[in-house]
């Protein structure tokens, strides 16, 4: 709530009015609204569950509604490794959610491919897609989780309308 | 019958085919030509001492260096003499090619598929012969011992 009280425009007009930038107000309520769509493949999906379970509890964040179709989240939760034959549907995923829109690479098989350096792994999904906040372990902890959940929220707060990556994925595929 | 007599009755009915036979702690296996293997699953099933009517596994090995490279591994259970047996078929690179027994046992299906997808050796007679695991697409056969560790593939680029 850092937004009320920010402005000297706001002295005059009491406790019952609020002055704030529309691009503020607006990442405002959408960083506490995260749809998040959970792409979970391995099993970082168990420790996903976890977090979203009631002991850690990611709606204390608002981030407690997965939607399963990918044109209803803005969050995309990459949960677990991605594989070759999976890229193009992950590639596909992302480029049907609307804008704006965010990734976070979950557990260190979406960071960066982990310790699957072979014929079949994808060496980390930011070869595909942009990403936002990367959460390394394997599987992370449910707190590193709500870390990089708090940061992205950071970053969302901090975020201008052309800072968006617009349009569909950089990488060109069959799907 | 004993895993000793199991061998005995396969190198009686194949004395050209069996190139060799040993048992070790219970467990038969043959080593066979692959040009016959048609014929000797079809027997293992269908004789009434042996049975076989499992195909539990069927999975393949790459030696790299000798000569045959390849070997076709089947695993056999019978359910009904509680017996297993593993037939062992020698594939030589040059001509990477075995007989399918998918006629004998349905189950062999994904497996040769599967096989064939991993090695690359083909399985004459397959009714729908085509990678299972991997994607079209994908370049060569990755658990022969020669492809490269960090062969990459052209499907998502070269940063994979």
């Amino acid at each position: 709530m850092g937004l009320i009280n920010t402005f000297s425009a706001e002295e005059p007009l009491g406790p019952n009015v609020v002055v704030t930038r529309l691009e503020a107000a607006i990442n405002w309520s959408r960083k506490y609204s995260f749809f998040l769509y959970p792409f979970a493949t391995a099993c970082c999906a168990m420790e996903f569950m976890a977090v979203g379970g009631p002991r850690y509890d990611l709606d204390r964040f608002g981030a407690a509604l997965p939607r399963f179709s990918p044109r209803q989240a803005d969050l995309l939760m990459v949960v677990g490794t991605i594989t070759h034959k999976q890229a193009p549907i992950l590639v596909k995923v992302y480029n049907q959610m609307t804008e704006p829109k965010w990734v976070m690479a979950f557990g260190v098989c979406a960071v960066s491919g982990g310790f699957y350096d072979n014929y079949a792994t994808v060496q980390g999904i930011d070869t595909l897609i942009p990403v936002d906040v990367y959460i390394p372990g394997c599987p992370p902890r449910p707190e590193m989780v709500l870390d990089g959940l708090m940061l992205l929220q950071e970053k969302v707060t901090q975020e201008k309308w052309s800072d968006w990556p617009k349009g569909p994925a950089p990488v060109k595929m069959k799907c | 019958m004993s895993p000793n007599a199991t061998l005995d009755k396969i190198s009686r009915q194949f004395p050209r085919s069996v190139i060799e036979t040993h048992t070790w702690r219970g467990d038969a296996t043959a080593i066979v030509r692959r040009e016959d293997i048609l014929a000797i699953c079809t027997f293992l099933r269908d004789d009434p001492e042996l049975a076989y009517n499992f195909m539990m596994d069927l999975t393949a090995v790459d030696y790299l260096g000798k000569a045959p490279r390849f070997e076709v591994v089947y695993h056999l259970y019978s359910l009904s003499k509680n017996q297993r047996v593993r037939i062992k078929a020698q594939v030589p690179e040059a001509d990477c090619a075995i007989d399918s027994i998918v006629s004998v046992w349905i189950a062999a299906d994904w497996f040769e598929r599967e096989v064939f997808d991993l090695y690359g050796i083909v399985f004459k007679g397959h009714p729908n012969l085509k990678r299972i695991l991997l994607y079209e697409g994908f370049e060569g056969h990755p658990l022969r011992k020669d492809y490269p560790v960090k062969q990459r593939q052209p499907l998502i680029g070269p940063l994979n």
